[in-house]
């Protein structure tokens, strides 16, 4: 949505980790530990193979809409990069029967909010309406499902606004673009490795042609994925669901290459310069996701570790590293165990005044140590799962957090119903795990490591010498 | 880029609800013994409580030298507070899962904690919500350190387009005015704070008979009674009078600042002071900017910037109006090469709107939206408590909500065209381009 204005702030105004993943992927990542729909959802899946979920909520006389096509950046080719959001952008302009410009302004009269983001793994759109008005959201959805009229004339405009939108988010953001070389460093054969935005220079080129032919191969039932929430009972969700998408055609879906990143073999390091004061220092393992979410036990893990990690002022990141040794003016831990492609654990850090990003590395590195040499400590572990147990009761005041997160489960190819499941493995999760994940995953043969030398901006004197003291501290 | 939204409660998105449709949460309210203004809705669908407090402790009560005491004062609450040291506090709220985050705008600062609603859990939460808000100890360590961070930051955020507009931005809107610092303060005044400092502001604004107490959630009248109570009794009463805000005047000119910056994107703000909170023009202003600029993807400079012309991927307008005039902004972020055309479009399209107001067919769209969308303005607690902050701190009816469609509903186009003109002079703006392009340094308000 444009300019989106926060109500309050902290300091420090670092990006941590996860909102930097959010805003670089135009994509709504869970937190690790921030579970929370219950599996009171119920689902069909209609005869043209879509699936539609149901999640009730009777809070309010509210409806929430999101319909995901498993298809994101991950299911793009080289010099097409950033199609899969191109085409999120297209969808808003137009088909025969609701000219470009038309969806959001029904939406808007209806009192409705609408938009879209798209993720390496997923595209997804939503609708946020009083419940009397979902029919015209589903039936908006079901008209482009099929309808989109993609005109050329349209994405000689609009490619230009996702091109700004490049610029906005990315080029002139440092710690964006730190985030994105090391992707791109961290994996050589998976597509995880492209920015789901897109290259400039594939933007550049990228032609209505290329849209349409996404659009087409992707855009069908039975690759999506309906979730709709708010008050109603199931079988009129799904009647209404059914009356809009059940007479279209379900299509053979082009075949997913598996594309296994081969194994690293050894650290990998890269520099990014870019205009900034402060440097910046981001980590990424390589580590396992969810795959089955009843016998898998490591993801859970390493969801506490992140917890161990970064999840109070206490924890030991921001403890230590913060507030005891001084070398970082901010850290933070983060890891996703939901996704379709494979995952990484995160550290990052912005080196305090007169430190230096190797000194920080030093610090991050020798704190990781004790934990894998010493493990956690009871209180951690609990203090890890009381929040965890919170965040599931805090999650049910947003109705559009838990269809998203039903959605983005499912998307994962794990099944909505195995959210509860989790939350009880999460609580099942013992120190000695995750002593184990730290020891097995956080070594340097999976390690990438990406920093920011920040360039001053012109007429600005360069940043003191390293390890030379500042005027403060 | 959170330095830049010094303060950006989002009062007037906060406000746009309406009708009496559907189901109005009913609020309670009352006052406690040493004063402090209480809001209450009771919700029980969820074990969860949220409770948030407010003052006039926001950077509208800081001076140019001072510049970032009331954000620090703010923030230092919680890094140590009654015989408890900053990981006592954080520990005490993870071991139950409670959160307890800062408030800080223009006008207002406070904090806001959430917990699980359970009778002892929310106990241990509020007892430490309890003492941080009442004896805070601003211990000179961590102080010294969170100023240190605090500099760094801005120092690096200061190297980035958006920062640098907005703080031009504010500067220009309101000179010597307090408003026109950013909450974060500058370094240089930074670096002379001192603990004493915070204390004296802390004594000064931190009183019970100007707090606004919000409550939602999953407890009785009786428990949200109590709980107000326990919260405000070590809190001094306060001076009668409530601190106070200068005056905003009119800008004598339009002032345009092109400032050089080696980002592929300039980042344009253009505005003026607008209105307060109380201002008669906040119904108009808030159904004719919805069709100017607040509305998303249908409004007309998204229209004209983005869907016309692709010359950027977010644009936008707001008024946010505050104890005194609040600023009204245009903002958007385009290439470089681009800024002269960018300028022109938006100008073109504010005079067009001033001089002509929008159509007939505009207007009912931006009702409808107003009046349509109110349900997901209320439909979680996080959401009436925002309302209820807001209801208390600026004294607004508590038929606020109620009344809101009504108000929405009554305003015609003449009101739109007449409180526009009264507040916002295409003359008199103060435009800021960072990263224009060395050829578009031509002022553009000659256009």
């Amino acid at each position: 949505m444009n300019s989106l204005r926060g109500h309050s702030y902290s300091i420090p105004p670092s990006v941590r980790i996860r909102v930097l993943l959010m805003l670089m992927l135009s994509c709504l990542l869970l937190a690790a530990n921030a579970r929370g729909a219950d599996s009171d959802g119920t689902d069909i899946r209609l005869s043209n193979g879509m699936r539609v979920i149901f999640k009730p909520d009777h809070r309010s006389p509210v409806a929430v809409s999101l319909l995901c096509y498993r298809v994101g950046s991950m299911d793009e080719f080289n010099g097409t990069t950033g199609v899969a959001h191109a085409l999120e952008h297209m969808m808003f302009k137009g088909t025969p029967e609701v000219p470009a410009g038309q969806f959001s302004r029904l939406i808007s009269a209806a009192g409705g909010r609408e938009n879209a983001f798209t993720g390496k793994d997923a595209t997804c759109y939503f609708e946020m309406l009083q419940k009397s008005k979902l029919d015209l959201a589903l039936k908006l959805e079901a008209d482009r499902m099929t309808h989109l009229t993609l005109a050329a004339s349209d994405f000689a405009e609009e490619i230009k606004v996702v091109m700004e939108e490049r610029r906005m988010r990315t080029d002139d953001q440092p710690h964006a673009l730190v985030y994105e070389h090391l992707m791109a460093a961290a994996f050589m054969a998976n597509p995880y490795r492209r920015p789901v935005i897109g290259w400039m220079n594939d933007l550049e080129h990228l032609r209505i042609q290329d849209v349409r032919h996404f659009y087409h191969e992707w855009y069908a039932p039975d690759n999506a994925v309906l979730v709709i929430a708010g008050d109603f009972k199931p079988d009129d969700a799904f009647a209404r669901a059914r009356r809009y998408f059940g007479d279209i055609k379900s299509r053979k879906l082009p075949l997913r290459k598996p594309q296994v990143e081969p194994p690293q073999r050894g650290i990998r390091r890269i520099a990014v310069k870019a205009p900034a004061e402060l440097p910046f220092l981001l980590m990424g393992w390589h580590v396992p996701v969810l795959r089955d979410a009843r016998t898998d036990w490591e993801p859970y893990a390493l969801d506490v570790l992140v917890g161990v990690l970064d999840g109070n002022g206490a924890a030991r990141l921001p403890r230590i590293l913060v507030k005891e040794n001084g070398v970082a003016n901010d850290v933070d831990a983060g890891y996703s165990d939901t996704s379709r492609g494979p995952g990484m654990f995160y550290v990052s850090a912005t080196p305090a005044i007169g430190k230096t990003v190797p000194q920080t590395e030093v610090a991050v590195r020798a704190l990781l140590q004790r934990l894998i040499d010493n493990g956690i400590t009871p209180d951690e572990l609990a203090r890890v799962k009381a929040q965890v147990v919170a965040d599931q009761v805090y999650a049910r005041d947003s109705i559009f957090f838990q269809a998203r997160q039903i959605a983005m489960t499912e998307m994962a190819g794990i099944p909505y119903t195995t959210l509860d499941l989790q939350i009880e493995k999460l609580k099942q999760v013992t120190a000695e795990q995750v002593q184990q994940v730290a020891k097995k995953y956080l070594k340097d043969d999976n390690l990438t490591l990406a920093y920011l030398v920040p360039q001053p901006l012109h007429g600005r004197k360069p940043a003191p010498p390293h390890g030379i003291p500042h005027e403060v501290h | 880029m959170k330095f830049t939204s010094v303060a950006k409660f989002i009062v007037a998105a906060a406000l746009c609800a309406a009708g009496p449709v559907w189901a109005m949460p009913a609020i309670q309210q009352w006052h406690t013994a040493n004063g402090a203004r209480v809001l209450f809705v009771q919700n029980k669908d969820l074990p969860i409580l949220d409770v948030s407090i407010d003052f006039p402790a926001g950077s509208g009560y800081d001076t140019a030298e001072k510049s970032g005491l009331a954000n620090m004062t703010q923030h230092m609450l919680r890094l140590g507070a009654g015989g408890m040291s900053e990981d006592d506090i954080s520990r005490k709220l993870a071991d139950i899962g409670a959160e307890l985050s800062g408030r800080f705008d223009r006008d207002r600062a406070g904090l806001a904690l959430r917990t699980l609603a359970d009778a002892s859990i929310r106990k241990q939460a509020l007892d430490v919500f309890t003492r941080v808000l009442t004896q805070p100890e601003f211990p000179e360590s961590v102080f010294k350190r969170e100023r240190g961070r605090l500099i760094a930051a801005i120092e690096d955020a200061d190297t980035r387009p958006g920062t640098i507009a907005s703080r031009t931005f504010v500067q220009l809107v309101y000179p010597d005015h307090p408003y026109g610092l950013r909450g974060v303060g500058e370094p240089a005044a930074l670096r002379k704070l001192t603990r004493d400092d915070l204390v004296h502001f802390y004594t000064a604004h931190y009183t019970a008979r100007h707090a606004v107490i919000a409550i939602v959630g999953d407890v009785t009248l009786d428990d949200a009674q109590a709980i107000a109570e326990r919260m405000t009794r070590g809190l001094p009463a306060g001076s009668a009078q409530a601190p106070v805000i200068s005056p905003v005047h009119d800008l004598a000119a339009a002032e345009t600042r092109m400032i050089p910056h080696p980002a592929s994107q300039a980042h344009i703000l253009i505005g003026c002071p607008g209105i307060a909170r109380s201002d008669p023009d906040y119904f108009p202003l808030l159904v004719g900017n919805f069709v100017l600029g607040g509305g998303g993807f249908v409004s007309r400079l998204t229209d004209e910037v983005r869907d016309k012309r692709g010359l950027a991927y977010s644009v936008y307008s707001y008024f946010e109006p505050l104890q005194r005039r609040g600023p009204f902004v245009i903002g958007m972020q385009t290439r470089k090469n681009q800024v002269k055309e960018a300028l022109t479009v938006v100008r073109d399209t504010l005079r067009k709107f001033i001089a002509d107001g929008p159509t007939a067919a505009e207007v009912k769209a931006a009702q409808d939206n107003l009046i349509g969308g109110f349900p997901l303005r209320i439909d979680s607690n996080r959401k009436i408590l925002e309302y209820l902050g807001v209801i208390g701190f600026y004294d607004l009816p508590l038929t606020y909500l109620d009344d809101f469609r009504e108000h929405v509903e009554a305003v015609s186009i003449a009101d739109i065209k007449r409180a526009f003109a009264r507040h916002v002079d295409p003359d008199k703006l103060v435009t800021v381009v960072v990263g224009a392009a060395p050829s578009a340094g031509k002022s553009p308000s000659q256009k």
